[in-house]
């Protein structure tokens, strides 16, 4: 009788276990984002202009450099920052200069970063500003967005592909006025 | 708080002793039970990966497949593999704990702590880059928010994050080197794990088979039952949200993902820093390690057979006595157990010389002062039937049980305790019954202090206890910090039998002049 308990007893141990295992392998859910906003993404990577344009070294300039050096022209390799703003509904999101990455300032500028907002439709402007002047963007495109509850809008960059690309969500060109 | 564990812990294996046979029990095997659960996952993830294809836009599909298509055998192996390796948490975690509560990772013993603390990281990265690859919602979760704090560090160039932005921007090259981590990683762990048994003799790396088996069995019901499945495939276009997180490997995510990559950052470098340093927190003060006297010793060997943490290896002799081998101690690893004194034939009370000096012995806590101890406890014992009660100093607290009837001498273990020190309270009638008490059984601080005295009481490891020793005045009782009612009561016990066995049976005295005791004397 007592052997009999015993091994119940060790059953119901290893239940337990098991049970206890099995439960919090996926239980309790998280909560992490309510169900009525949605989430825009901006992550871009791209190189300002650099500060000066490359020039032609002079004669004298050229007979300094070491041998092994000497080249006809010099370029200085630092970039500008980039500004990059984001309007929602005429209201700013996001605005700000980004400085070039590397040590010596002549990597692009990179953002990455999140914006939650309230799911529905909404009109987004994108700008971005790559040759360092003030209150003038060189790029930028509006667009009007559906933003499903939890969806997740991609913001990207690629200056070779037009400037702002939308990702992941549809998003119509223009805005109604 | 170290205090309390411990008494948790004593507690729970006692529960649990009652329905477990003692080798058995669960919290007396976690480390095996890690490497059981090591090998479970490593088998059940050989043959999910038959099925599983290396494609970040495939990979769901073929682990769907898994579940649903072919839940009969690699949907089992998947079961397996995850709840094998919460299982893995569940015992790692308890096996750190424990040793932490019982000292197990202060003074010389830091090496297997801090060879734990990478091994913990390790199984961590394992399970994480595990939940990656099957790229659903809980992957795409993982994969956004380990990016994001790994991004926070601010050491890689381009924002590894930007790599999940839409399905344009997800690629291959990167899932694949979650795959190459998700192997390799554990390969590494495995190698520490054997880094971290170096300092320690014997460790026991199997469960007993019948814990194995319940195990296993256990891991099948529950695949059965509540089968491992995924949380729908991974869309960019949607937030991660509402997800099952497994708690075992991902409790500090929601930390991770709600707070700013600062804090996360500083905070897991400071706790890892405190992980690392807890052997050290707060400065113990250390015994001398043992040490060896070549004048005493005859290179029997035995200190170098019971030293449970490779402290001693035997050497060239040097001394030119002729005896081929002479024991040397590495001051590094000794923990200043005493077992190996406990172990040696020449630590022999009855020796008349002043001079009782075993081949090995700790400085702080010699033999002969041991033995000064017993005639000291025994010159207060006025009431028959006496008991003098041996009580290792980490076990037991035994303040204020001694009386007209009971002496209690502290050792540094019960594995210190020489069995002919048995021999010598009951023959010199010092004493008419022995106990010797210590931790909670299975849970000997020093790893194999009671397993060595209940062998060499039974005369089955040298050094045995003397024939002529009556087996009725020897008690051992493995009472624990919670066991003090319980030593008490078995020590009452002890004295009824003691008194109807009547007084100490007069005995021929010991042959004084011989300075070694022979194994059966
Ligand atoms: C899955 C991971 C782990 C496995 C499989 C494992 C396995 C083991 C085993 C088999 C032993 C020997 C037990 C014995 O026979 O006495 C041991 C001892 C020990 N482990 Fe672990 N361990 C793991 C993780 C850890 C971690 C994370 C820590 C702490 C950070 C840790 C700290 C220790 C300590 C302090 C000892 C005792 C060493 C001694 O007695 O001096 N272990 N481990
Ligand atoms: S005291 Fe003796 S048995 Fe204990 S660790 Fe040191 S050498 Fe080994
Ligand atoms: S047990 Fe004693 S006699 Fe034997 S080798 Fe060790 S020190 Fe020498």
């Amino acid at each position: 009788m007592a052997e009999v308990l015993r091994w119940l007893g060790q059953g119901l141990v290893y239940a337990l276990a098991a049970a206890g295992v099995g439960w919090f392998a996926q239980n309790p859910v998280w909560h992490n984002f309510p169900p009525d906003r949605a989430r825009l993404v901006l992550a871009l990577v791209h190189g300002g202009a650099r500060v000066e344009a490359c020039r032609r070294l002079s004669y004298e300039e050229i007979r300094r450099l070491p041998p092994s050096e000497r080249r006809p022209s010099t370029c200085r390799r630092e970039r500008r920052p980039v500004r990059v703003q984001l309007r929602l509904d005429g209201r700013i999101l996001y605005d700000a200069w980004l400085p070039p990455t590397g040590l010596s300032g002549d990597g692009p500028s990179r953002v990455y970063a999140k914006f939650d907002v309230p799911a529905g439709a909404h009109c987004l402007l994108a700008r971005l500003e790559d040759r360092g002047r003030e209150d003038v963007f060189a790029w930028e495109r509006e667009v009007t967005v559906m933003l499903p509850p939890r969806g997740r809008l991609g913001i990207d960059f690629k200056a070779d592909k037009g400037g702002f690309l939308f990702h992941n969500l549809e998003a119509r060109p223009g805005c109604p006025s | 708080m170290k205090r309390g564990l411990r008494k948790l812990f004593a507690a729970a294996e006692e529960v649990l002793s009652r329905v477990f046979p003692p080798a058995w029990n669960p919290l007396l095997n976690l480390g095996a039970l890690g490497f059981f659960f090591y090998w479970i996952v490593v088998i059940s993830g050989i043959y999910v990966y038959i099925f599983f294809d290396t494609g970040i836009l495939q990979a769901y599909r073929s682990v769907e497949y898994m579940t649903v298509d072919q839940w009969y055998a690699a949907g089992i192996m998947r079961s397996l593999h995850r709840y094998a390796s919460d299982g893995m948490v569940v015992v790692m975690m308890l096996h750190m704990v424990r040793e932490w509560a019982l000292d197990r990772c202060r003074g010389a013993r830091w090496f297997s702590w801090v060879t734990g603390v990478p091994v913990m990281v390790m199984i961590y990265v394992s399970g994480i880059t595990g939940y990656w690859l099957v790229w659903d919602r809980l992957a795409f979760y993982v994969a956004l928010v380990t990016s994001e704090w790994l991004d926070a560090a601010g050491i890689f160039g381009e924002p590894i994050a930007r790599n999940f932005l839409s399905v344009e921007h997800l690629n291959d090259r990167f899932f694949t080197l979650m795959i190459f981590l998700h192997i390799a990683v554990p390969l590494v762990a495995l190698i520490v794990l054997w880094v971290h048994l170096q300092r320690i003799t014997r460790p026991r790396i199997h469960p007993p088979r019948g814990l194995a088996v319940g195990v296993l069995v256990s891991l099948l019901v529950l695949a059965l039952v509540h089968p491992a499945t995924s949380q729908g495939p991974a869309d960019p276009g949607r937030v991660p949200a509402d997800l099952g997180l497994d708690w075992f490997y991902l409790p500090l995510y929601p930390f991770y993902e709600k707070l700013p990559g600062p804090v996360t950052w500083s905070a897991s470098l400071v706790l890892l820093f405190l992980f690392l340093s807890v052997p050290w927190l707060p400065p113990m003060r250390r015994r001398r390690p043992a040490r060896v006297d070549l004048a005493n010793c005859n290179g029997c060997a035995r200190c170098f057979a019971d030293c449970p943490y490779n402290a001693i290896t035997m050497v060239m002799r040097s001394d030119g006595r002729p005896f081929a081998r002479e024991p040397r101690v590495d001051p590094s690893l000794c923990v200043a157990c005493g077992l190996c004194a406990g172990a040696c034939p020449t630590a022999m009370p009855f020796r008349r010389r002043a001079e009782l000096s075993p081949g090995i012995d700790l400085p702080d806590a010699t033999i002969r002062a041991l033995r000064e101890r017993v005639h000291a406890a025994a010159a207060r014992l006025v009431e028959r039937p006496r008991v003098m009660v041996f009580g290792c100093e980490p076990g037991v607290d035994l303040t204020g049980l001694g009386g007209p009837a009971v002496a209690a001498v502290t050792v540094t273990c019960a594995g210190q305790l020489p069995p002919v020190f048995v021999d010598y309270v009951l023959s010199r009638d010092l004493a008419d019954g022995v106990v010797i008490t210590g931790c909670a059984p299975g849970s000997c601080l020093h790893r194999f202090g009671q397993a060595w005295t209940e062998a060499r009481l039974a005369r089955r490891r040298d050094p045995r206890l003397r024939r002529r020793v009556p087996d009725e005045r020897v008690r051992t009782v493995w009472a624990g910090p919670l066991g003090r009612a319980r030593l008490e009561a078995e020590i009452a016990a002890f004295r009824r039998a003691l008194a109807a066995l009547g007084e100490t049976p007069p005995v021929a005295p010991a042959p004084v002049s011989r300075a070694v005791e022979t194994a059966d004397g």
